[in-house]
């Protein structure tokens, strides 16, 4: 399995979450439903690099500079 | 899910905790409720139903950013800002925590379609020892979506009572009280328990002793107890994680999803390819809407035929009966072209000369004709003269600013409440990065152009100290506000294309140099975009006029009190010849520098009071074009309105404010000097 970051990800595809950058981030990703080991669906990936992240019905928008901290692989 | 790990308050190897105990039923009277959820919830809906008040509701998250108080039988009921954790990781957090923290009972209002995310702050609650009773609201959406909740079930796994609620068709409404009556203590895992005991035991809150483990410093502080670490904190919340999703795997059922227009729409509007077109396509509509229906054909009816064929024309009419007056009679065609003119002199007034009187009665009654008054006497003119503080002050605030203040708010209702703002802030996310901003930035930008005041509370949003300045200072330098903006279509209207072009490049100019240079100087490093999206939804209509009208309402009561006093004020200059010595004052500047009539000068006056008042100031001077181009541009980058410069020291401090304000002098007259330098 390949290692690669969030703001790799391809629009469409199903992704899992390796590790999150610690800190405040991490927690304001873990009440929002994304922890380490989840699996997400990579619903949109903006020129740029801003993904929209659908996890059951929420979408979530991050940004460019935090998604590049974000390990996933795909599944 | 392991149901020996859930036990009740009365956990089984009872070790007592006196001081909890005492501290909880020394509060004999629990009157105190608060409403707490996730942001974009439904929260604000419910307090404006039980306290009969209104706060706004928009859906996107962080609407609300203060407690509102209000009353519901013997409650006290308490709005809260929406927060995804109780903790102090920003400003809206805080706030909420207090109250939270002192609430005797808790409301939880939770979205029905994200219990995955929403029952994170619930579990939260509970763990804290609170009585809570859950609001499931947006059931309505559920049920569109084929989604089946088991209510009983998940009642019985939380310990507390949860209530199917509805904003639509106001499902659940009738239970209010009961929830609040039956609010109680839910389930606590063992596990908890064991890991909050000795910090339990020092600090006699089970609320604070949670919060204190989770690592909120402040608390610690208070009670002088070390706070949780790290690992703490994700152990207490991977493990919360996990049985919020045990939970919901257990109580929700979903059929087929179905694929719905807004959907739709709502991905489209995400991708700059789609989303772009669509943008173009709302202010499109925005401006056939506020630049054309509004402001030109509704105000003009308004203004001149309400405003000044009537309410006016009567008043004077009626002034003129007892003081010395001449009046002119233009009689008019179809076409608005003056065909005959009549004059009038009443040295005594119109009592004295009933005859006169009758015949210019019957003269200028019909439509199709205007009337000019002029009033002898100074103190006459000064209430009821052309620029009188009755007359004038009264047609402008009532029958040109107020139709387009609520076709602005009306404009901006159906954008916050269609979930649209979200979207467009992740559209723009990369763009606003350049400037040191991510895309939530583009709440409070665009709230701005409803009213700059509010969007400098809104800042509060925003993650970092830095990303607060910034944006509040292209607020405070360059976003026209809703009545500014106003004054400003009229007058580009009738200066034609060319200079509102050279308008609108110099305001864009200026914003990006401004949010550069800031980024680039300001220390620090501003935070990415985390921002989840709510749904799209048809806004409805009912929200928007109720939120339109309050808003106007707020705006008016606010900007009638400075608009008499700025009126007033330059009245009284008038009178005494100072507004001549001011004028003479600033001449170089304003018919050197920026090439304009020294009356110009009078706007300025009028600007430091209210922007808008200053660009209305405009209107009486007959400019050109090109002189109009110059008068808005250093309007609109001068001193922001005296109630949205107070905001802003609250907000930014003494120091920043009063620095971002005296650039405004210096980059307004700076930069309308060198547009008149090159174009005249
Ligand atoms: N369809 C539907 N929409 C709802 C329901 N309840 C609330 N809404 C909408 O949800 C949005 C958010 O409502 P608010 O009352 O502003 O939510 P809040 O919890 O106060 O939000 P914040 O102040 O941002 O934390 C508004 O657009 C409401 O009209 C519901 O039961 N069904
Ligand atoms: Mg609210």
């Amino acid at each position: 399995m390949d290692k690669l970051t969030l703001d790799k990800a391809r629009k469409g595809s199903y992704v899992t979450i390796i590790s999150l950058p610690a800190g405040v981030v991490k927690v304001q990703l873990i009440r929002l439903g994304v922890t380490e080991g989840t699996k997400v669906y990579c619903m949109e990936r903006l020129p740029g690099g801003t993904v929209v992240l659908q996890r059951n019905r929420q979408e979530i928008a991050i940004g460019y500079d935090l998604a590049k901290k974000i390990e996933i692989t795909l599944s | 899910m392991k149901s020996d790990t859930i036990i009740n308050k009365q956990h089984k190897n009872g070790h007592p905790h006196p001081e909890v105990d005492e501290l909880l039923s020394s509060n004999t009277k629990e009157n105190k409720v608060v409403l707490a959820g996730n942001p974009n919830v439904g929260k604000s809906l419910f307090f404006n139903h039980l306290s009969g008040m209104y706060v706004d509701v928009s859906n996107f998250p962080g609407t609300t950013i203060s407690i509102t108080k209000g009353s519901f039988k013997d409650y006290d009921i308490y709005d809260t800002p929406g927060v995804y954790g109780i903790s102090s990781f920003n400003d809206e957090e805080t706030v909420a925590r207090d109250v939270i923290l002192s609430g005797d009972i808790i409301l939880n209002v939770v979205n029905a379609l994200h219990l995955e995310r929403d029952l994170f702050l619930t579990l939260q609650l509970i763990e804290m020892g609170k009585k809570v009773t859950v609001l499931m609201n947006f059931s309505d959406e559920v049920k569109k979506r084929n989604i089946r909740i088991d209510v009983k079930r998940l009642s019985e796994l939380l310990g507390v009572e949860v209530i199917e609620t509805s904003a639509v068709n106001k499902l659940g409404f009738d239970k209010l009280e009961w929830a609040i009556e039956n609010a109680h203590e839910g389930n606590h895992s063992e596990e908890l328990h064991h890991l909050l005991h000795k910090t339990l035991d020092r600090v006699g809150s089970q609320a604070e002793a949670l919060i204190i483990l989770e690592g909120d410093e402040i608390v610690a502080k208070k009670h002088g107890v070390p706070c949780g670490n790290a690992d703490q904190r994700e152990q207490i919340y991977i493990s919360r994680r996990n049985r919020v999703n045990e939970i919901v795997s257990d109580v929700e059922f979903e059929d087929t999803k179905k694929g719905e227009f807004f959907n739709t729409l709502g991905r489209l509007s995400l991708h700059p390819l789609t989303g772009l077109p669509i943008l173009a396509f709302v202010l499109l509509l925005v401006y056939f809407f506020i630049g054309d229906l509004v402001s030109q054909r509704i105000v003009k009816y308004t203004e001149n035929t309400l405003g000044k064929g009537e309410f006016e024309y009567h008043v004077k009419s009626f002034v003129g009966k007892y003081t010395p007056v001449d009046i002119t009679v233009h009689i008019l065609d179809d076409n608005d072209n003056v065909t005959d003119t009549k004059s009038y002199s009443f040295t005594g007034g119109m009592n004295a000369d009933p005859k006169k009187a009758q015949e210019f009665k019957r003269i200028s009654a019909p439509h199709g004709t205007t009337t000019e008054f002029t009033f002898k006497n100074p103190f006459v003119r000064l209430f009821f003269g052309e620029f009188g503080i009755i007359t004038m002050t009264i047609t402008y605030l009532l029958f040109l600013l107020l139709p387009l203040v609520m076709g602005f708010y009306f404009v901006m209702a159906i954008l916050e409440d269609s979930g649209y703002l979200p979207r467009l802030a992740t559209m723009l996310d990369r763009s606003l990065n350049k400037l040191g901003l991510n895309g939530r930035a583009v709440i409070p930008l665009l709230l701005g152009f409803g009213c700059v005041t509010m969007a400098t509370i809104t800042t509060r949003l925003l993650g970092t100290e830095r990303e607060k300045t910034i944006v509040t200072a292209i607020l405070q330098f360059v976003i026209p506000c809703s009545a500014q903006l106003a004054v400003i279509t009229v007058l580009m209207s009738s200066a034609g294309l060319i200079p509102t072009v050279i308008y609108i490049v110099t305001i864009v100019v200026v914003l990006l140099g401004l949010s550069t240079s800031l980024n680039r100087f300001l220390p620090g490093e501003s935070s990415p975009l985390l921002i989840d999206l709510p749904a799209m939804r048809m806004p409805k209509l009912e929200n928007i006029i109720k939120k339109m009208f309050y808003r106007s309402y707020g705006f008016m009561k606010e900007a009638s009190f400075w608009f008499f006093v700025g009126a007033l004020a330059v009245g009284l200059m008038e009178l005494t010849g100072l507004l001549n010595v001011w004028q003479n004052l600033l001449a170089p500047v304003t018919t050197e520098w920026l090439k304009l009539p020294k009356e110009a000068a009078n706007a300025f006056v009028m600007g430091m009071v209210r922007r808008d008042f200053g660009a209305a100031g405009l209107f009486h001077l007959s400019l050109s074009p090109m002189q109009i181009t110059v008068a808005l541009t250093t309007i609109t980058l001068f001193v922001p309105c005296i109630a949205s410069f107070v905001i802003m020291l609250k907000e930014r401090g003494w120091k920043q404010g009063l620095i971002i304000w005296s650039g405004t002098w210096v980059f307004a007259f700076a930069i309308g000097g060198i547009i008149a330098q090159i174009f005249a």
